[in-house]
């Protein structure tokens, strides 16, 4: 394959696996070898693979309770402080009718919530991204799994070895995973 | 090879079987690769009829505006007529789009995986077509931007306590949440598209898939906001038809103003949206020959939940007339049997018929299970929740309690080809959709299937 095109800028290689075992396989003895910085890609999300590489839940829900607060304090704010600042009695109702106001609070809480979940997602998972990296396999979005692992030159040969041995049908070196 | 992980191993299976077998991973991008060729002369049929009847529509738009709002058929008191009775109709078509995409994701209800994706485009584009109708429902509809709550000159700001404002927060929140829904679930699967495409559409698909890779981190923050997209559209889209409702229940018009209006709007939106669902699910699986995702189940699994909306919407038609009698208010039940009995009775009938009698025959195994029966009540669903919008709106307001301001309405050709047009505009949309975007989600039907397994693929 194009192992022996080795990139200057070498930080890892990428292995691709027909199989969802041999992945998990792959990283297992990686993990055990004491390669830490892994990076599966793969078509569909699997809770496999997430246990495998055991990461720290998605900081997303952080962001999206802060949206959801900050919804909530604007759209109170907004209510009130223009009903303040404007003091028109209509129909006899308090000027600060917080009823009526809980239904923008509402949809505020919605509407940021939402949108902080999805700038969370894209800062979390580092998107947009521009390239998608050499030793990206268009058939990691089809059948395939793949995984990256980060090492050094000259522990390139022994992780290629470990990845072959699992099971990994391509082994390419990567720039980025 | 030494892989002492199995013992460990989650199953892989799902608990329940996939109603979608027999596919590999690769025949499901291939199958859903194959419904974005370049379409044939149906397609193409369709959409010049779209186009004409859109044409015709604008062409009825543009003389509203130049010559004024006398064009249309509403005259005092009927200034809301036949444009807020369709905009109410698409507000509501919307909703089973994200009961589908967000409530049945919350509740794991798996059979939703190759429907939800068509369901939530409904949505967006039911969302799409409403939201012009306020505007083409304006007197001057170069104001529209009036809606937006700021403060005018004298630093007075719009009414919070008007459920007109409440109505264009919760729309335009419901139109941004769908739309962000929609295009999260989408990413995996354009970069699919990107995968097999070439040349300039390469790179648009590029482009839209933000350099999506599919890498554990890109999943494992995908999933977690796509979960809380769901639960926070859940609350939403419940929220949205009950403000709607609210226009109308916190008026004093009789019959309008009672407190069952919520659920009652958001039983009916469900009921209708679930009707438009079968209606469109029918004929793409038909003409893509996607028989393989969208089963037979599907359709009486909708066709099941037409059930249940149906009686809600039935018991709330009888908790109204119930209501009316039992209120002894003169206004109140004035209206009513001016209701069942006036110039809009057979509207009226129409929608008792349609929405709750005749989606009872779903409780026939045979009739939910044939596709012309679905296909048939579908559409006379749909009809029937059009009335229905009609017959709430247009008889409140033609028999309100001073006898002097009451009014019939008629509709005019202008309003009939705006509303027709609005069907145009949505239908335009779904074309589109189903030429350039997955009709079927790859990743969501990908991850019911059993992934490919060396150790149990020895017996294939």
């Amino acid at each position: 394959m194009a192992e022996s095109k080795v990139a200057s800028s070498f930080n890892g290689v990428v292995g691709s696996f027909r199989y969802l075992d041999s992945l998990l396989a792959a990283i297992e003895q990686l993990r055990q070898a004491g390669y830490r910085e892994l990076q599966a890609l793969s078509p569909v999300p699997h809770h496999a693979i997430e246990e495998a590489i055991e990461k720290p839940p998605s900081p997303v829900r952080y962001f999206t309770l802060a949206g959801c607060l900050l919804g909530a304090v604007t759209g109170l704010t907004l209510t009130i402080a223009t009903s303040l600042y404007y003091p028109l009695i209509t129909g006899g109702k308090p000027i600060v009718s917080i009823p009526p106001f809980l239904v923008i609070v509402f949809e505020l809480t919605i509407l940021l919530g939402g949108l902080l979940t999805l700038g969370g997602m894209l800062f979390n998972a580092r998107l947009p991204k521009v390239n998608i990296g050499p030793a990206y396999n268009p058939r990691f979005s089809e059948d395939q799994f793949g995984l990256w692992v980060r090492c050094e030159q000259k522990d390139h040969e022994t992780v290629v070895t470990m990845l072959r041995n699992a099971g990994a049908e391509e082994i390419v070196p990567a720039g980025q995973g | 090879m030494s892989s002492g992980h199995v013992e460990t191993q989650q199953p892989v299976h799902p608990a329940h079987p996939s109603m979608v077998t027999g596919r590999t991973f690769a025949d499901v991008n291939r199958d859903v690769v194959r419904t974005l060729q370049f379409p044939g002369n149906l397609y193409f049929g369709w959409m010049s009829f779209v186009a004409l009847t859109l044409a015709g529509g604008i062409f009825a738009w543009f003389m509203q505006i130049y010559y004024g709002m006398g064009m249309s058929g509403k005259r005092n008191p009927q200034m809301w007529a036949m444009y807020i009775t369709t905009f109410v109709f698409w507000i509501g078509i919307g909703h089973a789009g994200t009961l589908i995409s967000a409530i049945l994701y919350l509740f794991r209800a798996k059979w939703r995986t190759s429907i939800y994706r068509s369901a939530e485009a409904m949505t967006i584009f039911a969302v799409m077509t409403a939201g012009l109708f306020p505007m083409i429902h304006l007197g001057r509809m170069w104001l529209p931007y009036w809606l937006i709550p700021y403060p005018n000159q004298r630093y007075l700001w719009p009414a919070f306590r008007s459920p007109l404002l409440w109505d264009v927060f919760a729309i335009s929140t419901y139109f941004t949440i769908s739309a962000v829904f929609f295009y999260v679930g989408l990413v995996p699967d354009i970069a699919a598209l990107r995968d097999c495409a070439t040349g300039l559409k390469r790179r648009i698909y590029a482009a839209l898939a933000l350099g999506w890779q599919g890498t554990d981190r890109q999943w494992r923050h995908y999933k977690a906001a796509y979960v809380f997209l769901a639960a926070l559209a859940t609350p939403l889209v419940i929220s949205v038809h009950s403000v709607v409702s609210w226009d109308f229940a916190q008026s004093v018009v009789a019959g309008w103003h009672s407190t069952i209006f919520a659920p009652y709007f958001v039983a009916g939106a469900i009921h209708s949206g679930l009707a438009m669902v079968i209606t469109l699910l029918i004929p793409l699986r038909r003409i893509y020959r996607l028989d393989a995702y969208i089963t037979q189940q599907h359709l009486e699994n909708l066709a099941k939940l037409i059930i249940l909306t149906g009686l809600i919407v039935g018991y709330a038609y009888a908790v109204e007339t119930y209501i009316a009698w039992y209120s002894n208010n003169v206004p109140e039940w004035q209206r009513f049997t001016y209701q069942v009995t006036g110039e809009y009775a057979i509207p009226f009938w129409i929608m008792i018929l349609f929405n709750s009698l005749v989606p009872l025959l779903f409780f026939v195994k045979r009739i939910r299970t044939s596709t012309p029966w679905l296909l048939a009540i579908a559409i006379l669903i749909n009809i029937g929740m059009w009335m229905e919008r009609f017959v709430i709106i247009v008889t409140g307001l033609a028999h309100e309690y001073d006898p002097y301001s009451w009014g019939p309405y008629y509709p005019r050709w202008v309003d009939i080809s705006i509303t027709l047009g609005s069907f145009a505009w949505f239908f335009l949309w779904f074309l589109l959709f189903i030429r350039f975007l997955p009709v079927i989600s790859i990743v969501e039907v990908k991850e019911e299937l059993p992934p490919p397994m060396r150790r149990q693929n020895g017996g294939e």
